[in-house]
């Protein structure tokens, strides 16, 4: 019997849409508090901690470096059972905040925490979301 | 500090044996509720009438109106009922939350038990749902996780408990034997203690470090199996205490504290939140880790019990793994940790994993640890832990 399923893809929000639409276009939009000089990820209504109301799109490189990672070696939900293994990352952008993501086009053994990164735009088939994936810069 | 003035006790717990294949017949989880409560009442030695106060977790029965359903089906009309909803935290936090509705004299006596078995009697007229693979991430439209985490496999619990290892290698270092000894001085604990599901069967360094690798660096034996169970406790004023027929484990300090949902959004991943949590606790006690006789660490992975270590006090950060060498951590050693098994040997039961450490450092100050009673154990140190390390909860109790 297969286990293949379908990938979870993300819904954009009203929130969100500028993200999601940034990175079709191969660019990252994130959001920026003027108020408290703080880069924000994810999207949100207001600023994180303070609840202000200055929110502000900004484009950014996306470029950053690999805060950490990990090699699953069984897989982590049944829509990833073929594709092991998954290299599961959180990136921190150079502007400050964190990603969740996935490293693509390395090797296993050159994964080094802090090692640096850039984005993968990374089309997805029938659809029309991007994911953001990152490679070694 | 304000705080708790010790006033509040444990003065009953209740444990069920963990099973892998469960041997008791499937049991709704209200009626699990009942029968832990009957437990904790009955060890106690008092009348379930004493009871006016009510802690729970879910239904799955219901999804709404936890505490008023119980307090019916009970039959125990109480004057504080809450649902507490931190992960594996819930536990802990649950017995600081009828501590504090003891000494405001709000209850005489407060049930905190949780179900912990999955088996529940089917209906052919209506089948459950089987449960999804998402686990703790939602997937609804909206939800942060279902849109940042679960399209790039962020999900489940072993691959984020890996990336905070590897983040703590790169910055400290990584002694995969010191982590791996956390495993076998609690399997060493287990096979002391008959209701673990481990019970018997103990193991080496190097059966930790040669089973499979689960997500670097995280072996399977140093991860937790689900396991059938459930466990609680009764908290009381000093008057049912009186009356109650075990020595009082007194609540005499506590901290919460809740940092974030996914560890990628952690303000300093490094810093767990039992770091503050621990902190307030001891002040509230006004004690210092040196004096505490036991803990019972909540150990979903063995990378979290050397966190735990460090962050609430017991040493220095980064020593984590030079601590675990120095000390022997089972019942018969100089820093006895999880002498129930931890849930790494005891087995994971689910929402009541986190009650079993509970009832771990309650059972020693009772003085009821059978072969793994620490001798004169008087003060214990309770961790619990929700999430991605993202909420803990810290508890002291005490036997004088």
């Amino acid at each position: 019997m297969s286990d293949k399923m379908e990938k979870p893809l993300p819904t954009p929000t009203p929130t969100t849409q500028k993200f999601w639409d940034g990175l079709r276009n191969r660019e990252v939009w994130i959001q920026y508090s003027p108020s408290s000089e703080k880069w924000v990820f994810y999207p949100r209504i207001l600023a994180p901690g303070t609840l202000v109301d200055d929110l502000e799109w900004r484009q950014v490189s996306g470029m950053g470096k690999l805060y950490t990672f990990t090699i699953a070696r069984k897989p982590t939900a049944p829509p990833w059972n073929d594709d092991l293994p998954q290299l599961l990352a959180v990136i921190e952008l150079d502007e400050g905040p964190r990603i969740t993501t996935e490293l693509v086009n390395v090797q296993e053994d050159s994964i080094r925490v802090d090692m640096r990164v850039r984005p993968v735009f990374s089309d997805q088939p029938d659809s029309d979301i991007t994911l953001l994936r990152y490679e070694p810069a | 500090m304000t705080g708790l003035r010790g006033e509040a006790a444990i003065i009953g717990i209740a444990e069920l044996p963990a099973e892998r294949k469960q041997t008791r017949p499937p049991s709704f989880t209200l009626d699990q509720y009942a029968l832990l409560a009957k437990m904790v009442v009955d060890d106690a030695g008092v009348d379930a009438t004493a009871v006016n106060g009510l802690l729970c977790h879910g239904l799955a029965e219901s999804d709404m109106f936890v505490p008023a359903t119980l307090s019916e089906y009970l039959g125990l009309p109480v004057n504080f009922g809450e649902r507490v909803d931190l992960g594996g935290a819930t536990s802990a936090g649950m017995v600081w939350r009828a501590a504090v509705a003891v000494e405001l004299g709000l209850c005489d006596a407060v049930l905190a038990v949780v179900p912990g078995s999955s088996v529940l009697p089917k209906s052919v007229r209506q089948p459950l749902s089987p449960p999804g693979w998402h686990g703790a991430s939602s997937s609804k439209y909206g939800s942060p996780q279902a849109e940042f985490e679960i399209p790039y496999g962020n999900v489940g619990q072993n691959g984020p408990y890996a990336q905070i290892a590897q983040r703590y290698a790169a910055l400290f270092g990584y002694d995969t034997t010191a982590l791996a000894k956390i495993a076998v001085d609690q399997r060493t604990n287990a096979c002391a203690h008959p209701g673990a599901v481990f019970h018997g069967k103990p193991i080496t360094v190097d059966d930790v470090l040669t089973s499979p690798m689960i997500a670097d660096p995280i072996h399977m034996l140093e991860t937790v199996m689900r396991v059938q169970g459930g466990a609680g406790v009764l908290v009381a004023n000093a008057d049912v205490a009186r009356r109650a027929r075990h020595r009082p484990v007194w609540v005499k300090g506590f901290g919460e504290h809740i940092a974030f949902k996914t560890a990628t959004y952690a303000e300093d991943l490094m810093t767990t939140p039992i770091s503050r949590a621990a902190g307030r606790a001891f002040a509230m006690a006004r004690l210092t880790p040196s004096a505490v006789d036991v803990v019972s660490l909540y150990d979903c992975y063995t990378i979290l019990v050397l966190m735990t270590l460090e962050d609430a006090g017991f040493c220095e950060k980064g020593k984590g793994a030079e601590f675990i060498n120095s000390h022997d951590l089972t019942f018969r050693g100089d820093f006895p940790c999880n002498t129930h098994g931890g849930q790494l040997s005891f087995g994971q039961t689910g929402p009541s994993g986190g009650m079993t450490h509970v009832c771990d450092s309650a059972r020693q100050i009772m003085g009821r640890s059978g072969e793994n009673q620490i001798p004169g154990c008087n003060t214990g140190f309770v961790s619990g832990n929700g999430g991605i390390m993202s909420e803990a909860v810290a508890l002291i109790f005490q036997g004088s």
